[in-house]
């Protein structure tokens, strides 16, 4: 008998070994609270930290407890607690210990100006298990306030970063491309580089915004639909990594580009987990709040929410001519983020397409050169062509692609 | 060097790790720092392993262990004494098991 033989290392980072088992709950991620000590001129969620009608609907730490407990008895292996600032809640470290003593990964998202000794023991000695994740505002006071909105968060955040440093806590870090922090993106980047559980990936930095999820300030989404990259600027993204993004593309091209007529949900929401938001919420994901699409965990459990309710609304349909006609006809609607959630939060229903959305989609279709500088994807029947020929390049050459293309008259 | 045993004691699962069951597996969480040799991994038990596991209750001394399980399954008492034996090492080793 082998040494070793009886206990097996499971590498679970990535994925784990259940995770394709009927009705297991795979993941799932909690906002504690929508409130935050930060301002951040792009957030599509913060309430003010002290606001009292929030607090008041916030779900308790034994609701709280109730979820983690049920979500470990559905075979959860990780939680993303999350917030707004989920450390403002007082009762963190508690729900914190009780999520790792039911043997759940605790994945905190976070913008580190809370961290402090009392947290960062806690760390240390019952750690995570998935390294943190610190959103960094800007390298600079005034960068970083100038997003943050809140006079002392830069000394109150690398404060908090430099402990989890000097403890050695996992964390990695990601950020937001703003107008105000532009200039430190290059040191960020460098900074990052020296985080040795980044092992050498580049930092994620958001470029689009969501609007408010609750569609509750239509004039910061006045604010937060300014902030948001041109398409263009999106798209150049992809040139700068064009070989990953042609490899990736090509992978699954031919399964993934195709009309999906009325279906809805072509993602994975609800497939093998789910969010609850800070008033015991069940959603699909992070974005859709829809009324009609949540499931009140205070009514019921999370196993009914994700075995009966969430199922139900991944089978509703699209029903907006606008959307038949456009996203229902289109071949690229797999490779596009149009999405019922983004639908939600711009437009308050499941399906009116996103114009934004759309055109980055059709700036990158061009740049791969799959449609012409005037087309629109919804409009173009020779589309099996052309991803064949698409996926037969090694390199692309638009032009190629370009020649020769036929679009379809629809009848409107 | 191999841990000593004693068939006379009761061991129990060490209160530094959780042991969940997930789809019919034992899966050891650590709880505490220092249980694996990366921080992110969680283990499971082969089927040897999870028969004796689920019989380690802290009550138990493991010589009656050895024989609870000699009398479910079809299997020389020697070989089932050396898998216990083994086991245990294995998962003392790791920080999983105590004894008391
Ligand atoms: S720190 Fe995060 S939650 Fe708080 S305002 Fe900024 S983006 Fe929103
Ligand atoms: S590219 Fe436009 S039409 Fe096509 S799926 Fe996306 S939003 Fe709809």
């Amino acid at each position: 008998m082998g040494k070793d033989h009886y206990v097996i290392k499971q590498y679970t980072r990535k994925s784990n070994p259940w995770q394709d088992k009927p009705n297991f709950l795979n993941h799932l991620s909690i906002e504690l609270t929508e409130r935050c000590n930060n301002d951040c001129i792009h957030c599509c969620i913060n309430l003010h930290e002290d606001d009292v009608e929030a607090k008041k609907k916030e779900l308790s730490t034994d609701q709280i407890k109730k979820v983690f407990s049920e979500a470990a008895s559905m075979g959860c292996l990780k939680v993303t607690v999350t917030g707004g600032e989920p450390l403002l809640r007082n009762d963190f470290a508690e729900l914190y210990l009780f999520a790792r003593k039911l043997g759940l990964k605790v994945l905190l998202f976070t913008n580190a100006t809370l961290i402090n000794h009392d947290l960062v023991e806690l760390f240390k000695q019952i750690p995570p298990l998935v390294e943190i994740e610190v959103t960094v505002y800007g390298m600079e006071k005034d960068s970083y306030e100038g997003v943050t909105r809140k006079k002392g968060s830069f000394e109150q955040a690398w404060r908090g970063i430099q402990l989890l440093q000097e403890n050695k806590i996992p964390f990695v870090v990601k950020s937001v491309a703003l107008p105000h922090n532009r200039k430190d993106l290059t040191r960020f980047k460098k900074w990052a580089a020296g985080i040795p559980w980044m092992a050498g990936q580049e930092p994620e930095s958001y470029k689009y915004f969501g609007l408010r999820l609750r569609r509750d300030n239509f004039k910061k989404n006045a604010l937060i639909q300014e902030l948001r990259a041109r398409p263009e600027e999106i798209a150049e993204e992809s040139v700068r990594t064009k070989e990953t993004y042609h490899k990736a593309l090509k992978q699954f091209s031919s399964a993934f580009f195709k009309p999906t007529a009325d279906k809805l949900f072509s993602c994975h929401g609800g497939l093998n987990g789910g969010c609850v938001d800070a008033y015991g919420n069940f959603q699909l994901c992070i974005l859709l709040r829809h009324p009609d699409t949540v499931y009140d965990l205070k009514q019921g459990s999370l196993r009914e929410g994700y075995e009966t309710y969430l199922p139900r609304i991944r089978k509703i349909k699209a029903t907006n001519p606008a959307y038949l006609n456009r996203c229902g006809a289109c071949f690229l609607s797999n490779i596009c983020q149009q999405c019922p959630g983004m639908s939600w939060i711009e437009h308050g229903d499941l399906d009116t397409p996103v114009d934004y959305i759309c055109a980055i989609t059709h700036t990158q279709a061009r740049y791969l050169g799959i449609i012409g500088d005037t087309e629109k994807a919804w409009e173009v029947c020779d589309w099996e062509a052309r991803i064949s020929k698409f996926e037969n390049q090694i390199k692309v050459n638009p032009v190629d692609i370009h020649n020769g293309s036929t679009q379809c008259r629809r009848d409107k | 060097m191999a841990i000593e045993i004693d068939l006379n004691r009761v061991y129990m699962p060490s209160e530094d790790v959780v042991a969940r069951v997930i789809e019919n597996e034992i899966i050891i969480v650590p709880l505490v720092s220092g249980i694996g040799d990366m921080e992110d991994e969680i283990y499971t038990l082969n089927e040897t392993g999870r028969s004796i596991w689920e019989k380690l209750d802290g009550k138990k001394k493991l010589k009656d262990v050895v024989s609870e399980l000699a009398s479910e399954f079809d299997s020389p008492l020697q070989k089932i004494e050396k898998d216990v034996i083994g086991f245990v090492q294995e998962v003392i080793k790791r920080k999983m098991l105590v004894g008391k």
